[in-house]
This record gives structure tokens, sequence and C-alpha cells, in this order.
């Protein structure tokens, strides 16, 4: 534990209205001021650590146990890695990790071709429950869609031969 | 289930999961439900959600394998098991804020483990599949009550314990009004718990008419659809005789509608941690001294709120991830006892087959859904 610089008992008037029932973390929370000893538990049995966990520089350890879902890989991994420089705190840390997400999305729809899988999208976005239940709103949105994407190849197209 | 990247989800066969830690357990699977927040996961909403990950937070199931160090289950046991990952040992579980576990989520200090819920929440995958490992197995898992119905008890993973606390946090003295935004199925459960503490008056606003229709009956309470409102807000001060809401709870988070410039930056651009319209209005709608209770889930980055109006109107804002081991005793009673009936608000049951068809029924509210639940081929055949 840091050591305090000042000595709050030694501060005048210290603590005369403290009234423990006053607790507005109450009743979320059962005080013990355990956390006035740091980190000092007897810590759970380690999980081995057979995957790369990126742990938050707000904690000096991986913690007894972690997930092991989808560790770090490829150019998403080198994002979440350098992400991992920053605190919580600090965009530094959260945008280069919505970067890599979207990343791991192209990262995933090519680990489906080398694995020699189409993925079909329109189910996986759940289209059939779409065409069973909002079918109207389906066609609507995919025929404008359909005209948007159209009028932009056709406009680039014409700008190309020009 | 198979996370593929925002709005796409789909069934894969995955390896069986594997005892990883001696107060582990292996867990089949026999109910799965999809909640509000995996929606921010499916939406891309949640940084560091990983392609390949399995969602799911709220699920019973039977245990079928046991580390070395679990002594209070056995395999065979039905349980239930809280979405939080607690360890009970850490200065935080032993105050019983097993939603801030210490010693489960390596990624981020800010929120502990929850099972199927991004990398943010510590990498784990989630239930919404045929196995699932469960980390600290003497702690959350819960035998079901002999007798009480699955349906039930996969609700008391997450939406009773969350919509009670929310109400608990709302400090609620009888006689208060009380303003829920959201009536999915955490605000129409924090709704019906607001009772039980003794609100005088309980007031559910959304946009979604049959749910609204829903929540008017299950709770009941008074609904209004804010698209009807001239002004949320006004409305709130008008129907308290201008003071505001003693409480108001936001059951909404990071995708609430009602404010082109919320739903720009925290939908569409993803420029903070979410939508926050619902938490806008509550801090202007509740009283002077009031109590905001907020159990909607935001990213972790800034979000735009009026805390300037927190300060001069002396709000006390309360929040945290439930503690669903801490409430499963009294909440369990309730259900027994019948004051609480959380099966109602199952509305679908899917095959786990059709996961992707249940994402987009629940996201695009389709079909009147309230609540669906993934039924794994086990509890089918």
């Amino acid at each position: 534990m840091e050591k305090r610089l000042i000595d709050p008992a030694q501060v005048k008037g210290w603590g005369v209205d403290a009234n423990p029932k006053n607790d507005p973390t109450y009743p979320m929370k059962t005080r013990n001021n355990g956390e006035h000893a740091g980190y000092t538990w007897k810590r759970p049995t380690q999980q081995p650590i057979t995957v790369e966990v990126l742990h938050s520089n707000e904690r000096p350890n991986v913690t007894s146990v972690f997930g092991t879902s989808t560790p770090p890989a490829g150019l998403s991994g080198v994002l979440r890695r350098f992400a991992f420089k920053y605190s919580e705190s600090s965009y530094g840390h959260w945008l280069p990790l919505m970067a890599a997400d979207r990343i791991g999305v192209v990262e995933g729809v090519l680990h489906d071709f080398t694995r020699g899988r189409i993925p079909n999208v329109f189910a996986e976005h759940g289209w059939n429950a779409e065409w069973k239940h909002n079918r109207a709103s389906l066609i609507g949105r995919t025929a404008v869609r359909v005209v948007l994407i159209s009028a932009a190849v056709a406009y680039l197209a014409r700008r190309w031969e020009d | 289930m198979n996370y593929r990247g925002p709005l796409r989800v789909r069934i894969d066969e995955k390896p069986m999961p594997e005892i990883l830690h001696p107060q582990d357990a292996i867990v089949r699977v026999t109910r799965s439900c999809i909640c509000g927040s995996d929606l921010h996961l499916y939406n891309g909403s949640v940084p560091d959600t990983r392609p390949g990950m399995t969602f799911g937070h709220e699920f019973t199931g039977v245990v079928e394998q046991l580390g070395g160090e679990v002594e209070k289950l056995k395999v065979g046991d039905h349980v239930l098991v809280p979405f939080n990952i607690a360890c009970g040992k850490c200065v935080f579980c032993q105050q019983e804020l097993y939603g801030n576990c210490h010693e489960s989520n390596p990624e981020a200090t800010a929120v502990g483990g929850i099972f199927g819920y991004s990398h943010t929440a510590g990498g784990y995958n989630g239930g919404q599949a045929e196995y699932v490992r469960v980390p600290y197995a003497d702690v959350g898992p819960t035998v079901i009550p002999a007798g009480m119905d699955l349906d039930d008890a996969v609700l008391l993973t997450d939406v009773v314990p969350t919509g009670y606390q929310a109400a608990e946090m709302g400090g609620i003295q009888p006689g208060d009004t009380v303003v829920v935004f959201g009536a999915g199925p955490v605000g129409i459960m924090a709704a019906r718990c607001a009772w039980l503490f003794g609100a005088g008056r309980v007031i559910v606003i959304d946009r979604v008419e049959y749910r609204l229709e829903f929540a008017k009956n299950y709770c009941p309470c008074e609904v209004y659809n804010f698209e009807e409102l001239e002004d949320v807000v006004l409305f709130c001060k008008r129907t308290t005789d201008w003071m505001g809401a003693d409480v108001v709870i936001d059951a909404v988070g990071a995708e609430a509608a009602g404010n082109a410039m919320q739903t720009m930056l925290g939908r569409k651009l993803l420029m903070q941690g979410g939508s926050a319209t619902a938490l806008h209005w509550a801090i202007n709608g509740v009283k002077k001294g009031g109590i905001v209770s907020i159990v909607g889930v935001y990213g972790p980055i800034d979000t735009l709120i009026p805390i300037g109006n927190v300060v001069n109107k002396g709000l006390t804002i309360r929040a945290n991830q439930a503690s669903v081991k801490r409430l499963l005793p009294r909440l369990i009673e309730h259900v027994q006892s019948g004051v609480l009936n959380p099966k109602a608000l199952i509305t679908h049951r899917v095959p786990l087959e059709y996961v992707s068809d249940a994402y987009r029924i629940f996201s695009a509210k389709l079909d009147n859904c309230i609540k669906p639940v993934l039924l794994p081929p086990s509890v089918r055949s």
C-alpha cells in the first residue's frame, strides 16, 4: 500500500460526523473495508496460462481464471496487443480495439474461405426470420439498398470511362 | 453459437469445453436466453468483441464434469448459473459485490468476468451452446430447487436479479413515484419489483406498443409511449405535480432511441459509449435530491450526459451489474411463493440451431417478442 502523505487522524475534526449507517452503497455492499489492506487476499489457484492473455495495465497480473476464447491473432491481434499498452481510461485503448474488431470480421471471412466455406451472410443475419415476420420491410430495405448500390456503381463506372 | 461480426451469428461445431482450472465445472446447457445486453455485442458496439466467440450469460444446465477443488456441486446437479463470474475470495466478493470480482477478468478492471460477453468481460465463451465451462463452480452456480420451472430458473440468472436490484438501488420509500425507462424484460421486472419496495406509483416509458401493453398488465403499471409525448421530461414533471419522479430507473442503456444526436453519436458512429437518451431523461426527469438507478448497459468510452444537472439537483446516481448470488435466496423465495412470475416474460422458445433467427427476432422486436429462450438439442429429444 502506498503510504499516505497526510495522516487523517491528525486533521482537525476528522471523522466527527462519521456515521457508518449512512452508507450510500447499502444494500449492495456489506462493508468490511477490506480494500484498505490492499491486494492482500489469498488468491484462488492460478489457471495455467496456455493461451495468450492480454491483461489490463491497471492490474498487476492475470486474474486467477480467464476465458480462453479466441486469443489474439493476425493483424487484429497486433492491434489488440497495442491497445493493451494503454489504460482503460484512454482512447488509445478502446479505439484500436474497435478497429481490431472490424478487422477481425474480415479475417473471419478469410478464415472461412481458407477452410472452403462461403459464409451464408443472409442466414447469419437472420433474414429467414425477417422474411417470415417483417417481409414488407425487408423487401423495401433491400430494394433501397439495391437502388443505391446500383446508382453508385453506375456513377463510378461513368467517371471511370471519362 | 458463433459470432461472426455485427448482426451476424451462426451455429458452428466447436471443441468440447474442458476443465482448465480446479474450480471449473462443465455444464450441459438446458436453457439459454438472449439478453437485451447481448444485443450490444450483436450490434458490434462493445469493444474487444472478437469474431468466433460464443455469447450467452443467462443459462441453466446439468453438471457433467467437475474440477478437483469443487466441493459443493456433484455431477448431475441441475444448476442455474449467475451471469457474474465471481471468485468469492477477493475483497469485492467478500463484500457481496459479486458483479465486481477482481479475479475473473484480466482484460478490464472496470467490470468482473461475465459469460460470453466479449474480452472486455474476460473472454469467456457463453451458454448459447450445448456445453459451457463454468469457472468458480462452488461460488456462483446454484442447484435449482425441486419443483422450480426451468423457465423461471433461467431468468433468475440475470433478468430477475437485475430488475430487482434496479429497484433496490432506487432506495424506494413507501409512496414514491418510480419511473422506469425501457419496457424490455429487465425494465418490466424493475417495474414489477418497484412495488415490492413500497412504491406508490410505477410508470414505464418506452416506444414499443406491444411491450408497453405487456408491462401494463404484468407489473401492473402506468405506461406511456414517448413518441406520443411532446417532451418526456416535461411529462415527468407534470405528472408529479411539477416535482419530478422520486426515483428513475434507466433500464435501456446504449441502444436508446428518441434523440437524433444521441442515436447518431452513440449507435451509428460509435463515438460514445452508447446512446444515452434514457439516462438524459432520467437525470432531467427525477426530482431534486432524487435517485437515478442505472442498470442499462453502456460501453466503456465517454458518453454525453447532463452531469451539470446531477450536481445542481443534488442527485444520487446508483449503478452496478446485479450481484446475482447476493440476491438469489430472496428471489427464489419470491418465485416459489408466487410473488414473482418470471417465466411469463418468455414469449419465444427457439431451437439453438435457429440462433440467427432468434437474434433477429429479438433485436428487431418482431413477432411481439419480449424474451427468447434457446433450447439445445439435448432437451428437445
